[in-house]
């Protein structure tokens, strides 16, 4: 198991490192670091001498991947492509191009993106299990087509409108909650409970009609026709048997996006006022800061490779027959 | 969840603040952006500005009432007038030509006894030492904010921190943008950059700047210094007020600058050290910031005297009171437009601008057509306040542009039927609410030099009509082009329809409309707009090599003297050949001549005549679309008192007053909550499900018989 | 009238040209055609269909783009008009030129904001004005409702018309095909009995007949839904939104569709290295974040049209290419898993019995491939553009949100929910705008959500059996 997850880490190196050199040559095709250089010293009054200066002091005006000026390794080493990439394989995502320290903004913004995210997985994930499984057991009834309707228009419906919608209604209309903003500790919820709300409810089309297939695909299975015959409850049958059964495609297949809940959302959060690492990315975007942005990238792409070795583990734990090798 | 959030907030359910006591006069703002810079040597933008002002103190500052704009003393004894000398060092009279002018001097004198902010820099240890200078890695280990310092200090100002700060403009980190300005201006600022280059080590290591002797700047004793400058430049007093002169002390760089702090963010860019009348005390730029009054605070009084009506507006009910007023100013950060403005309507702002998308619910127009308060506003007891800005909204002619640019006969027409053709006055209303004046020329209003009523108006675009100024019509634009050769928008030899670019920064869903709008303006004499929308960069890139035909941009007053907008068009400030702001590559030999002689005369009749003069040429050559200067309309809440709108002076939170106890109330009233469509939708919810209740049960009976 | 080729309508003609191709072929294949017709069996499926033809219907048109001539140039045949012009637009004239000053709710007759109005005497006084395309055939304003209601009525009747035009054709082409009586076709239709689900077709053709009568008979007196900020009317803006939204949900797939055979198929059929190469490039992709990396493409391409602006010599041509290229950058982040499935069936049909005989023969990877892989996953290429295409539509809004979606001067959905956010602060509120782009949204995305489930559960057997 370690040997395994070992592997698939290192397997992570040569994608990381892929990852790395795409999202460094969009960036210096667009930017360059005189137009990044520009960009943040302002548009009043400012030199050349000004812009030199700028670009040397964040290692900028070396050449991106090949530098002939020096010798042996140095030629490659001594270049912004390698100082930058080395640095994120450490984890070490350096200074923005305003001058603050990623890692520790990311640090700090990591936490309210989280105060949204999980609780919109955690509660959705159960709303959507019960619903999806009390229609599973209406299914063939009028109250079955009629649910798999409305999450289908549920589905049809664009997110903006969802969050449009409910900022309007709930924060303008009622005065339930603040329009928007961001506080820490408790106070923090009457800011979460809107973006929250419009989070699971948002996502519940889709996941109640996906798990709806995933119960009735359980239901015809050979052991439920056996547990019915053996006189068992309708209700036992769907809980006993089915839920259990159904939660392990349900679970494994939502552990993938486990890791990613640390990014955050970029559109409820810019919608929001939520200053979590959705709107970082955002605000980064719009600056240009590249420093920020590949930083982003990086974490995005780490946490989604670490997110499919834990689909693989979860695999082989909820069915041994599995084996990593 | 209803309950619980019930359970936690005191006052009404949407108050997006926590708790606080109605004795302390808390003022409510927001910010969109988060300033970059809050170090004073690289700080230039508004929105910096709004937190700095309040917390440095240059030596002048304008008068909070007067207008037109005036300086008055801050820090210093009396305002600082310059004297000046020829080349053999005799002094001369304060009207001496441009030419004579060897060498400025400003010699000013400030208070004493004027005392820091607390600050963990000037913290002493038992043995008079500094506690904090000397950091190692362990004592950082456990500070992630300025605030985990436990122990703080002051000191008193002295002339020597300005004389510092004027060094700190050319230290090769801190990218002063006025450094390369300065460096024309001040005497031996160049070599003092060179030279504090050269002897600056790694990246974190604190370069001394005490240590260097320099010409432009020195402490002549403890409360006076002076600044040199190399030749006569009355502007240079309105650069005093800026925060670019303010002082900063060794101790902040001393401080700041030690290893670890910069990974920790700590930096006088976040955590600014000042004398002003506040301090920062939280700065969360991904949430909020709050300034809290200084202690160490010397108290200066309200003004006793200001502008004709300044008394009956209640303006000077605080006269001779110590400032400042409010103990806290509370700033959330807003990135959206829609939610801040919602709040300043629920009370949770006491001041706010106007969204152009709510300008019907805030303002009507009265059939003079005056801006008014809707009642819907005035029942609410919102003020409001106009003033046009000192800024100019423009459309720029590359003048080396074959087709619109150049000083040919055939151009200038060209230009000058487009400057017709483009109705500002409907653009205004359109898209500004009629929050705009257009432009006559490029001085804005309340900036000496510019006039008006009838003599005032442009008359290559404007005709005089029953007291005000009417915009000619299509017709006569038409003729003009045509006489320039393009009947019809077309040119007259090949019959090809004329196709001009538009270079614009695209920014974001209200500019498509803009844009069209645009375009239809050109269409009236048959000419095609291309409009190229590209980000701030290319459109920079493309203005810096003058490869644009025709741009939109602005300008926002440094202070309040026309050389600040007339040199925008000053030949040797080309933006090609001289990388100047001079952006369309205006060059007039004569309006050039004219300028130097304008630039450094003081205000008066003379000074007006040569401004008119250039004021004619530059609207013959029509080098820009005059464009509009836009009015800033500012509401506030009857409980915010001391309001004025001041476009030069920044430092205005210490004359503004909060009634409290007032706010409480309204927010009160304004913001119970509603609701019984929760309930509602719970009891449909309810009903819905009971079909399903329904079939479940005879669900149950069916397999039960 | 000089015709002009955008990139994308001619991306867009070969899209709608291979697919026709694609079905000729497969109607003769049982094996291919079959699912297909079980598709064409879903009475709510086959409604979903007629919508999304009409859908495309108007794509199509809006998608024959021409230089109109101008006027007083008749005598010279190469006068004509940079700007491009539709056959939609056409179509539809009366709408594209009544706008008005600035916004305006739906049916109104009078604008949304008080003006000053010179009264004669040349006093003034602040009202709200008369609109200058909407109800001016009134002579009297309070005519305004019993007006609206005959012009619509007399829309529902048109419509009704049409759909009886509609019934009659289809009553006797299945007489004909049946060789039964005329009488027998008519009743099995109304009671539903056929097998292609006529009756559910012919209601959802008389709903949207209703609802085009209407828009004719009505559009041109009255701004059905409102005007925007700068006067345009929102009913226009819509209808021109449904090529962008379209062709985003189209074209996606369809200009990554070589990357994708390509490598999944290579991937698939010649295994070892090859695979591993593919797997790396397509895993490295998926493993950024699609947002980042869209922002980023986007970026890029900003800069390339700033760069050669000069190739863009109109705004029509830059829009469109700047569609195209977000088309491109959407097909980077959703190639990799249609990729991931042509690389798997293409694993199963290497074993298959026919090619494992081909290969026996000695034929060339190349002819196996062309002549017998390609045609059996085809019905994978088509079944993901109807899957990915809602999501496509929807994520266009998103992308338009951050701007980093279509062009600013195009018409989109996105566009006009990005324009209608700022308008819901006003008070009155103007919700029209918004209004008008969910509708015109939700029901394409519901239709091609509906159609998709219908496909799906043709496609897929085991989800046929959990039915």
């Amino acid at each position: 198991m370690i040997a395994y997850i070992i592997r698939r880490l290192a397997y992570a190196v040569p994608i990381l490192l892929g990852v790395n050199v795409i999202t460094f040559v969009l960036f210096f095709v667009v930017n360059s670091p005189d137009d990044m250089a520009r960009l943040h010293l302002g548009n009043k009054h400012v030199t050349a001498t000004a812009i030199e200066k700028w670009k040397s002091e964040r290692g900028y005006d070396k050449p991106l991947l090949f530098n002939e000026a020096q010798s042996s390794s140095e030629r490659f080493t001594d270049t912004i492509f390698y100082r930058n990439t080395v640095k994120l394989f450490l984890f070490d995502f350096g200074q923005s191009d305003s001058g603050r320290d990623i890692g520790y903004d990311i640090s700090q913004r990591m936490w309210p993106s989280l105060a949204i995210t999980l609780p919109v997985f955690v509660l959705g994930l159960l709303l959507t299990i019960t619903i999806a499984l009390a229609i599973a057991f209406f299914r063939g009834t009028y109250i079955d087509s009629w649910a798999v309707v409305i999450c289908v228009a549920m589905m049809s419906i664009s997110g903006l409108f969802y969050i449009i919608g409910g900022q309007f209604l709930i924060g303008k209309m009622l005065r339930l909650v603040p329009i928007s903003g961001y506080d820490v500790g408790f106070s923090a919820i009457k800011f979460l409970a809107l973006p929250v709300l419009i989070g699971v409810i948002g996502g519940l089309g889709h996941g109640t009609r996906w798990y709806r297939t995933i119960f009735l695909e359980e239901i015809n299975r050979d052991y439920v026709r056996t547990a019915r015959a053996k006189g068992l409850s309708e209700k036992m049958v769907l809980y006993g048997h089915v839920l259990r059964n159904a939660l392990i495609p349900i679970l494994t297949g939502v552990v993938v996006v486990l890791p990613s809940l640390f990014l955050g959302s970029l559109i409820t959060e810019a919608f929001f006022g939520i200053p979590g690492l959705g709107s970082y990315t955002i605000e980064a975007i719009q600056s240009q800061d590249f420093a920020i942005v590949r930083a982003m990238v990086f974490l995005g792409s780490v946490l989604y490779i670490i997110g499919l070795v834990l689909t693989d583990i979860s695999y082989t734990m909820v069915d041994p027959r599995v084996r990593l090798n | 969840m209803c309950v619980t959030l019930i359970g936690c907030s005191d006052g009404p359910l949407n108050n997006p603040y926590a708790a606080s006591s109605s004795s302390e006069a808390v003022f409510y703002d927001s910010f969109r952006e988060r300033p970059k810079h809050l170090d004073p040597v690289s700080s230039y933008s508004e929105n910096e500005a709004r937190f700095n002002s309040q917390i440095y103190e240059p030596v002048v500052q304008y008068h909070y009432l007067k207008r037109p704009y005036e300086l008055t003393p801050l820090t210093a004894v009396a305002l600082p007038e310059p004297t000046y000398f020829d080349p053999s060092g005799q002094q001369l009279a304060a009207d001496a030509a441009q030419e004579d002018v060897q060498e400025t001097v400003y010699r000013i004198q400030i208070q004493p006894g004027i005392m820091y902010q607390p600050h963990p820099a000037f913290a002493r240890n038992e043995n008079n030492g500094f506690q904090y200078h000397t950091l190692t890695a362990a004592d950082l280990e456990h500070r992630a904010t300025l605030a985990d310092f436990e122990l703080t200090g002051s000191r008193e100002l002295v002339a020597e921190d300005y004389v510092y700060q004027i060094k700190r403009l050319v230290h090769p980190h801190l990218h002063s943008p006025i450094a390369g300005l300065m460096g024309k201006y001040i005497k031996g600022l160049p070599e003092l950059s060179t030279r504090v280059a050269a002897d600056e080590h790694a990246n974190d290591s604190f370069v001394d700047l005490r240590a260097y002797d320099f010409a432009g700047a020195k402490a002549v004793d403890r409360y006076t210094y002076e600044i040199r400058l190399t030749q006569k430049y009355p502007q240079f007093r309105y650069w005093l007020a800026m925060p670019f002169f303010a002082p900063v002390p060794w101790e902040a760089d001393a401080f700041y600058n030690q290893p670890g702090m910069k990974a920790r963010n700590i930096s006088l860019d976040w955590y600014p050290i000042g004398t002003g009348p506040y301090m920062l005390a939280e700065n969360n730029p991904n949430r909020r910031m709050v300034l809290v009054k200084n202690p160490n605070f010397r108290g200066e009084l309200y003004p006793t005297t200001g502008a004709a009506d300044d008394a009956s507006n209640g303006l000077l009910a605080s006269a001779d009171q110590r400032m400042p007023f409010i103990d806290v100013a509370h700033y959330s950060l807003e990135k959206e437009a829609i939610p801040g403005w919602t709040k300043f309507l629920q009370g949770y702002y006491d001041a706010s601008s106007i969204l152009s998308d709510s300008f019907d619910q805030a303002i009507q127009f009265n059939p003079q057509g005056e801006a008014q308060l809707t009642n819907v506003m005035r029942e609410k007891g919102i003020n409001l306040v106009t003033a046009v800005t000192t800024s100019i909204s423009y459309l720029g002619f590359n003048m080396v542009d074959n087709v619109v640019g150049g000083d040919t006969e055939r151009a200038r027409k060209l230009r000058r039927a487009i400057s017709i053709a483009i109705d500002y006055e409907e653009l205004i209303s359109i898209f500004a609410n009629g929050r705009g004046v257009p432009a006559q020329g490029p001085i804005p209003p309340g900036i000496f030099g510019q006039i008006g009523g009838p003599e005032g108006i442009n008359p290559y675009v404007y005709e005089w009509r029953d007291g005000h100024p009417v915009r000619k019509s299509v017709a006569a634009a038409r003729e003009l082009l045509s006489e320039a050769g393009y009947p019809d928008g077309r040119d007259a030899e090949s019959g090809e329809q004329l196709t001009l670019y538009f270079e614009t920064v695209s920014s974001g869903p209200g500019s498509k409309a803009m844009l069209n709008w645009y375009r239809k303006q050109f269409d009236k004499l048959g000419i095609q707009l291309v409009i190229r929308a590209t980000d701030y960069n290319r459109f920079q890139e493309k203005i810096r090599k003058g490869s644009a035909q025709i741009f939109g941009w602005g300008w926002n007053a440094d202070y309040p003297d026309p050389e600040n907008f007339l040199f925008l068009l000053y030949g040797p400030n080309a933006k090609v050949a001289s990388q100047g702001e001079n952006a369309v590559n205006y060059q007039n030999p004569r309006f050039d001549e004219l300028f130097v002689r304008m630039r450094s005369m003081s205000d008066g009749s003379e000074r007006q005549e040569l401004i008119n003069d250039m004021t004619e040429i530059l609207r013959r050559d029509s080098p820009w679309v005059w464009g509009f200067h836009p009015t800033g309309y500012t509401l506030y809440h009857d409980w915010y008192g001391n309001v004025k709108p001041n476009l030069m002076a920044r430092n205005t939170l210490k004359y503004k007053t909060i009634d409290a106890q007032l706010r409480e109330r309204k927010r009160g009233q304004w913001n119970d909550a509603v609701v019984w469509p929760v309930a509602a939708l719970f009891v449909v919810l309810l009903i819905s499900a009971l079909p399903a209740w329904r079939t479940y049960v005879a669900r149950q009976r069916a397999a039960a018989r | 009238m000089q015709i002009v080729f955008l990139t994308t309508d001619v991306l867009f003609f070969v899209l709608l040209t291979s697919i026709s191709v694609y079905a000729i072929y497969a109607s003769r294949r049982e094996h291919l055609a079959a699912p297909w017709r079980q598709v064409s069996r879903r009475p709510l499926g086959m409604s979903a269909a007629v919508v999304l033809s009409a859908f495309l219907l108007v794509a199509v048109l809006d998608s024959c783009h021409f230089h109109p001539r101008l006027d007083g140039a008749e005598n010279s045949d190469t006068r004509h008009s940079g700007e491009i012009s539709s056959v939609l637009e056409l179509l539809i004239a009366p709408l594209k030129n009544n706008f008005e000053k600035t916004y305006s709710a739906p049916f109104a007759i009078y604008a949304y904001a008080k003006e000053t109005i010179e009264v004669e005497g040349g006093a003034t006084r602040r009202d709200y004005p008369r609109l200058r395309h909407a109800g001016v055939h009134l002579r009297d304003p309070l005519e305004r409702r019993s007006d609206i209601m005959q012009r619509s009525l007399g829309g529902v009747v048109l419509g009704l018309g049409a759909t009886l035009a509609v019934v009659l054709v289809i009553v006797t082409l299945r007489a004909r095909s049946t060789a039964g009586p005329w009488s027998e076709s008519l009743s099995a239709v109304v009671s539903g009995r056929t097998e292609v689900p006529w009756r559910a077709i012919v209601l959802t053709v008389m709903l949207l007949a209703m609802a085009v009568g209407f828009c004719v008979r009505v559009g041109p007196y009255y701004h059905i839904m409102g005007t925007d900020k700068v006067g345009t009317d929102v009913l226009y803006q819509a209808i021109k939104s449904i090529r962008t939204g379209l062709l985003i949900g189209t074209l996606t797939t369809l200009v990554m569709l070589p990357f994708a055979i390509v490598l999944g198929i290579a991937a698939g059929y010649f295994r070892g290295w090859v695979d591993d190469v593919i797997q790396y490039i397509y895993t490295t992709l998926s493993s950024i974040p699609g947002v980042l990396l869209i922002a980023a493409s986007a970026l890029m391409l900003e800069v390339y049209m700033a760069r050669h602006g000069e190739d863009f010599a109109n705004l029509a041509a830059r829009a469109d290419l700047r569609l195209l290229a977000l088309c491109m950058i959407l097909g980077v982040t959703t190639w990799t898993g249609l990729c991931r499935y042509l690389r798997g069936e293409a694993l199963k049909l290497r074993e298959a019995d026919f090619i494992v005989a081909a290969r026996a023969f000695g034929v060339a990877h190349w002819v196996i491939v062309v002549r017998h892989i390609v045609p059996n996953i085809m019905h994978i290429v088509m079944i993901s553009i109807v899957l990915d295409f809602s999501g496509l539509v929807l994520a266009e809004a998103a992308l338009t949100y951050i701007d980093i979606g279509v062009d600013p001067s195009m018409e989109s959905w996105g566009n006009m929910i990005n324009s209608a956010r700022l308008e819901l602060a006003r008070e009155p509120v103007v919700w029209w705008s918004l209004c008008a782009a969910f509708l015109f949204m939700f029901i394409l995305v519901l239709a091609a959500n509906v159609f998709a489930d219908a496909v799906r559960d043709a496609f897929d057997p085991r989800l046929r059996e959990a039915r």
